[in-house]
Order: structure tokens, then C-alpha cells, then sequence
């Protein structure tokens, strides 16, 4: 956990003041709605279809229990008693009142939570590895630099108004948890040959009307000069991307047509002016920002309690022990991963209650400690393995217990039509149906890994181009029709989904994503070749001809 | 459109000269940059102040011959949304040595004010006068900032270090 410091609070509590203010003049009109707009957005609210929607950040996914108590404390006197986890470790809470607001704010404000930057043409949330810290196999904790970043672009004074939105997301890790190539800018942290540490800098990843995947801009930048590369990136975005169609003022077109060596030289040319100047981090400065970190003092447990092995009987306990559970840095600890997508419910959602018995799960058995992944589901980063049966027990009592993380009713979706004002269709209702069409547990076990992700527009939020199966909703005549694709990815190997064929109408989507399983259980060579390998192998005809020859 | 300068509301002592107007005999004047362009020198030889309005959407750099001369840029926020002249001021201030006016023209708001002044701005044409009259409670609004600009404020990464060498000096 990264612990603000003085300066950290005083700003956050200033943003605050000033939120109030601005709200205040525009509830007497001193603002129009026009001015107030970006104002608001660059704090995280968006006027929605019902209400007022409210984003929080949870930067680079860690959130500590008594955080985690707090947004439900939110989501209890300000909301309607959920909150709604994004696919950009963010929270949304979906009934508040203009008014209340800032009192919101203030509330989140004690515990080191903001809003600001979670909407608008600025840096948003910097996301990260939600197993950082904790994952075996890392280079290092990315979120030191993920805190880096998320100082230095928080109310940046040259890049507050950019063309369009801005995101980083960081990984440390040679599988991609973080969607990095799916990002305005994506970090890859690696050790260059002298042990140095740095990035590999990728630029211009996005998805929505045209997605690209992100491209290598530099193999390595050293640490010391990330901020100065990032602002050189900024900076030519800043002046050179397209104002005059907000469809193409993101920074992954400016790099599609200027093209990557074009634009990977004027930010070397911008980046020559500055990378010696005030933005180079010294090891003082870095090592300022880590001795802010703290981290959990393990104790010398076995990798197989007695409480453990007796579990091992418990088919149920097996079930999700199988599915939830990750190897943990530690001896005798595991992440475990709780699932927010149960069987017929809206994915991501987490109920008031749930936050507060789950803050409480934390501190018994994880240090207190929640993450968040892009995936829309939480972890506890820090369990003891001989707490895995209790744990299990407590979580199932609470209805977090789901065993179908990484299956195929684990599915990544939008709020969707019966939310947002942006989207075409529904979301919602179609991933309730896919889970319980797939609620059989054995039956997604033979699945396998499967991501499904729906977005009720183009702007993608649901990242339905990287689903293994993307399903995209449109409007035709005045009716809701869905788009699918299939091989899409967003981990290290991220790949932009392929259409299968025609949109088909809302009420056969269930039957086709059914069809394209069932398709890829004859097709696959072994029962380990994953879904989207057997896509890779075969290519979309076998499946179209499948899913297509009836209809 | 009140003009807001060294943190007062002041009459703007510049004559804003059309591209075809015949420049006055005496007084300070502001062209657009399409006519300073046009004849530089002319304009620069007079004995009096030369302001330019300089686009958002044209390098800041074609201006470096005269920076030297010109006792005032102005830049362009055609609506606050558009931050370009963000990079345009920092530029003009952190790499071009420019210490003359630096004037932010436009739809400029209060909400933008901090942000303008980090970037280098000194003079602010505010759209509304209730804005302008609230200049000085508004730039009090933030007291920390994490970025180091050329504007001489303290960043938070500075900060920090000052706050811990002043510590382990017993201090």
C-alpha cells in the first residue's frame, strides 16, 4: 500500500474545495452546463441516462480495507447501496446527486480516494498488474512507478486538456494482466543488460471505433527518464493531435498516420530538450516514492497445511480452490481471486454489504488488502494457505465464492443500455443470460479458459474487439443487434477479435455464443488447446460455417 | 473583457490593430500574427511595445527570430477545451527565454487560471468579469503541485526532499 503523505493530502483535500466550488456556482447557474461539463468530467461524474454517474479511481488496483469500507459507505448514503467495478480499476456508483457530490468527495478524501482525472480529454487512472507485488516471477513492484505516474500526470498544468482521453497501464510481468497494448501508452518494466531498470514504451493501443494495438515506440527507457519520455509523448500529442473529429482525436491515429518511426522521431526530438531537465528522477526521489509503500511481514508457513489437505475432501472447496486460487511470491501464501460475477448477476457489481464483509475478510486474512483487476473482478493478495477453507467458507456465505474466474461466465461487460447514455444496446441482460446458459459448472471446467467480453457501443468499454469472443451491441432499426468476433486477446499476445459473420438479433445471442463453443469442443486438437488457440490454428471459416449453416 | 494582470484587473494599454488599420501614431500595439508576419521588422522598428496573437494551431517556433523583440505573445484558447496553448506557453517561457507578456486570450474561465499560470501565463483575458474579480481567492486554490514547470513553484518530488534533508539536518 502507497501511503499519502502530507502533500498528497493537501492536494487531494484542495481538489475537493474546489469541486465544491464548482458545483456551488453551477447549482446557481453562475456556470453553464457547457463550462460545468468538462469541469465535472475532469472529476469523474458523467450525466447518464437515470442520473448522475460518479467514477472513483483506485489507482494501479490496491485498495486497503478501510478504503474498501468507505466506498461502500459511499455507495450506502450516496447511492443505492452497489458500486460497480470498471474495467479500469475504477468504481462507479450510478444514482448520486449533484448536490451531495462533494460531500462524497470529502468522505472519500480521509482515506486517501479521489476522483479526479477518471473522465475527460486528460491522463486517466493509471492502471496496473492487479497481482503486483505479489505474483511470482516479477521484475519488480510496478506500482512504484505506477504511483510515479499517477503524481506526475494528476493535474498536469500542460495536459489537463488534450485532445482526447489518455491512458497508461503498467506490467512487470511477462503475462500481461494490465491490457498494456490495449493503451494510449503501455509500460512493459524489464531490466535492460547492465540490470538497469526501465520500459519498453508502447504507444497508440486503444479500442473503440478504430482500435489498434499499441506499437513498441522504444525498447527501453531507462527509469530515471520516464517522466521526461512520457511528456515528450504528451507534448507532441498535445500540439499535433487531431481537434477537428473527436473519432479520431485519440493519440493511436496521430501515431497511424504520421506512422510509428515518424512519431517515435519528433517525440525523440522533443524528448533530446527535456530529458535532462527537472523531470529526471534521481534514485532519491524513486526510493521517496517506495519507502511510502509498505509491505506485509510474511511468516514461514508450508506450502500444504494440515488444513489444507484436509479440505482437499470437500469437492466444493476443491472446485474453487482450483479456479480462484494463484501461486503467491510467498511459501505458504496464495492471491486469491473473488469472482464478481455470479450467476445471473450484472458482472462487477458489489453490493454495500459485500465491500464491508469483505474489508473484514481482509484484515483477518490478508493484511488488510483488496485489489482490483481489469477484469472486473477483486483479489486478496495475501492469504495464508491454511486459511483457504475458512476463507472459502466466509466468501461463499457472502455470494463471492463464484468458482468461474477465467471461464466462460466470467465475462467482462459495460453497464450497457440500461445505464449509459452512449450505448446502443444492452450489456447487461445479455451477460446475466451467457451465465446462466454456461452456470454448469463442469460444463465451463471443459470449456476452459474463455473471456467473453460486450460492449452496448462502439466506444467499447466492454473491450469486445480483445474477447476471445467480442460481442458487440449496434442499433438497427430501432432494434438492438449484435456484432461477434473471436480471437481477440488482450494479454501480451493482444489481438483485435475477427467478425464471425452478420449481427444477429438480442434474443439469438445466447444461441450462438452456444453454437461457437460447441464448435470449438469438436474442433479443438486436445482438450488444453484454449479457445482462442484453436482460433489462431483454424482461423474464423470453421466456425462461421458452424454457427452460420442453420441460420 | 476584463484583463487581469500582475493579479489586478487593469486597462489594457495595447491597441488591438486590424490586419488593414494603419498602426497609430504612438501607444502599444496587438496584431494579428498573419499581419506581424507579413511585415516584421516594420513593426518592430516602431519605439513602441509590439504584441502578436499568436494561433494554436501554428508552431510556436516560427515566432523565435523576434521573440526577443516582441514585448507580448498572446495565445489562443478558441474554446478552454483546447490545451494547446498549454505546450505553446511552456515552450515560449522554458525553452525560448520568452520574458515578455505572456497573455492567455480566448474563452478563458477561472477553472483554468492555476493551470494557466504554471504554464507561464501573466495576463489572463478573462470572458466574464465575475472571474476576473475572483482571480486572486482562485490562484490561492492549490498550494502543492507534483510537476515541475518553469513557473518556479515548488514540485511535490522537491518538496520531499527539501522536507528530508531539512529533517536529517536536525532542523
Amino acid at each position: 500500500m502507497y501511503a499519502y503523505d502530507e502533500i498528497d493530502r493537501t492536494l487531494i483535500n484542495e481538489r475537493v474545495s474546489e469541486f465544491r466550488d464548482q458545483v456551488k456556482r453551477r447549482l446557481t447557474g453562475e456556470l453553464t452546463e457547457d463550462e460545468f461539463k468538462m469541469l465535472r468530467l475532469q472529476n469523474g461524474v458523467y450525466l447518464q441516462l437515470h442520473a448522475y454517474m460518479f467514477r472513483v479511481a483506485i489507482p494501479y488496483g490496491t485498495l486497503s480495507s478501510k478504503q474498501l469500507r468507505r466506498l461502500a459507505h459511499v455507495a450506502r448514503r450516496y447511492d443505492r447501496g452497489y458500486g460497480h467495478f470498471t474495467t479500469r480499476q475504477n468504481i462507479q456508483f450510478n444514482w448520486i446527486k449533484l448536490a451531495e457530490l462533494p460531500d462524497a468527495l470529502a468522505d472519500l478524501a480521509e482515506v486517501s480516494i479521489h476522483a479526479m482525472q477518471t473522465s475527460g480529454n486528460n491522463t486517466r487512472n493509471v492502471t496496473s498488474d492487479q497481482w503486483a507485488g505479489v505474483v511470482p516471477g516479477e521484475v519488480e513492484d510496478p506500482r512504484i512507478w505506477s504511483e510515479v505516474l499517477r503524481q506526475y500526470t494528476t493535474l498536469h498544468p500542460e495536459f489537463s486538456f488534450l485532445p482526447r482521453k489518455f491512458k497508461f497501464a503498467i506490467t512487470a510481468h511477462p503475462h500481461d494482466r494490465a491490457a498494456i497494448k490495449i493503451h494510449d501508452i503501455g509500460l512493459r518494466l524489464h531490466k535492460n543488460e547492465q540490470g538497469e531498470t526501465g520500459f519498453e514504451v508502447m504507444v497508440g493501443g486503444g479500442l473503440g471505433r478504430t482500435p489498434f494495438i499499441a506499437k513498441t515506440i522504444r525498447p527501453f527507457v531507462h527509469g530515471r527518464d520516464l517522466l521526461s519520455y512520457v511528456e515528450a509523448i504528451m507534448r507532441v500529442y498535445n500540439r499535433y493531435g487531431r481537434r477537428d473529429n473527436i473519432y479520431k482525436a485519440r493519440i493511436k491515429i496521430l501515431v497511424h498516420e504520421l506512422g510509428i518511426e515518424k512519431f517515435g522521431a519528433e517525440v525523440e526530438e522533443e524528448w533530446q530538450q527535456i530529458r535532462d531537465g527537472s523531470l529526471r528522477l534521481d534514485d532519491e526521489t524513486i526510493e521517496d516514492i517506495r519507502s511510502r509503500f509498505s509491505y506485509p511481514t510474511y511468516e514461514k508457513l508450508p506450502h500444504m497445511p494440515e488444513e489444507l489437505r484436509k479440505a482437499a475432501h470437500d469437492p466444493l472447496f476443491e472446485r474453487w480452490r482450483r479456479n480462484a486460487v494463484f501461486p503467491h511470491k510467498a511459501t505458504g501464501y496464495s492471491i486469491v481471486t473473488i469472482s464478481l460475477k455470479p450467476v445471473g448477476g450484472p458482472p462487477g457489481d458489489a453490493t454495500a454489504d459485500q465491500m464491508d464483509a469483505l474489508a473484514d475478510l481482509a484484515d483477518k486474512y490478508s493484511f488488510g488488502e483488496i485489489r482490483v483487476g481489469h477484469e472486473q473482478n477483486l483479489a486478496l493478495p495475501h492469504v495464508a494457505r491454511r486459511d483457504l477453507p475458512e476463507l472459502w467458507k466466509a466468501l461463499d456465505a457472502i455470494g463471492l465464492a463464484t468458482p468461474n474466474v477465467n471461464l466462460v461466465s466470467d465475462i467482462i461487460a459495460c453497464p450497457g443500455l440500461d445505464y449509459c447514455s452512449l450505448a446502443n444496446a444492452r450489456s447487461i441482460p445479455i451477460a446475466q443470460e451467457l451465465t446462466r446458459r454456461f452456470a454448469n459448472h463442469d460444463t465451463a471446467s471443459l470449456i476452459g479458459r474463455l473471456h467473453i467480453n460486450i460492449s452496448g457501443c462502439i466506444n467499447a468499454c466492454g473491450h469486445h474487439h480483445v474477447g476471445h469472443i467480442g460481442i458487440l451491441g449496434v442499433e438497427k432499426n430501432g432494434e438492438e443487434f449484435y456484432q461477434i468476433t473471436i480471437g481477440g486477446r488482450a494479454d501480451e499476445k493482444a489481438e483485435l477479435g475477427v467478425l464471425i459473420g452478420p449481427a444477429v438479433p438480442y434474443g439469438e445471442v445466447a444461441d450462438v455464443i452456444e453454437d461457437i463453443v460447441e464448435a470449438y469442443l469438436a474442433l479443438r486438437a486436445a482438450p488444453d488447446e484454449l479457445f482462442v488457440d484453436t482460433v489462431k490454428r483454424l482461423g474464423v471459416e470453421p466456425f462461421r460455417e458452424r454457427v452460420y449453416a442453420t441460420r | 473583457m476584463p484583463l487581469v494582470r500582475g493579479g489586478k484587473i487593469q486597462n489594457d494599454d495595447y491597441v488591438h490593430l486590424a490586419d488593414d488599420a494603419a498602426p497609430p501614431e504612438s501607444g502599444a500595439v496587438l496584431v494579428s500574427a498573419v499581419r506581424f508576419l507579413a511585415d516584421p521588422e516594420s513593426l518592430l522598428q516602431r519605439r513602441q511595445k509590439v504584441g502578436v496573437i499568436w494561433p494554436n494551431n501554428r508552431d510556436i517556433e516560427d515566432l523565435l527570430p523576434y521573440v526577443e523583440r516582441l514585448a507580448l505573445i498572446a495565445l489562443v484558447f478558441p474554446s478552454f477545451r483546447d490545451g494547446r496553448a498549454y505546450s505553446q506557453a511552456r515552450l515560449l517561457r522554458e525553452r525560448y527565454f520568452f520574458h515578455g507578456e505572456l497573455r492567455a486570450t480566448g474563452q478563458v474561465l477561472r477553472d483554468q487560471f492555476v493551470f494557466m499560470l504554471r504554464a507561464g501565463f501573466d495576463a489572463f483575458d478573462v470572458r466574464k468579469q465575475a472571474d476576473a474579480e475572483a482571480y486572486t481567492q482562485t490562484v490561492k486554490r492549490y498550494s502543492v503541485f507534483y510537476q515541475p514547470t518553469g513557473d518556479g513553484r515548488v514540485a511535490a518530488p522537491f518538496r520531499r526532499l527539501q522536507l528530508r534533508h531539512s529533517e536529517s539536518a536536525g532542523l
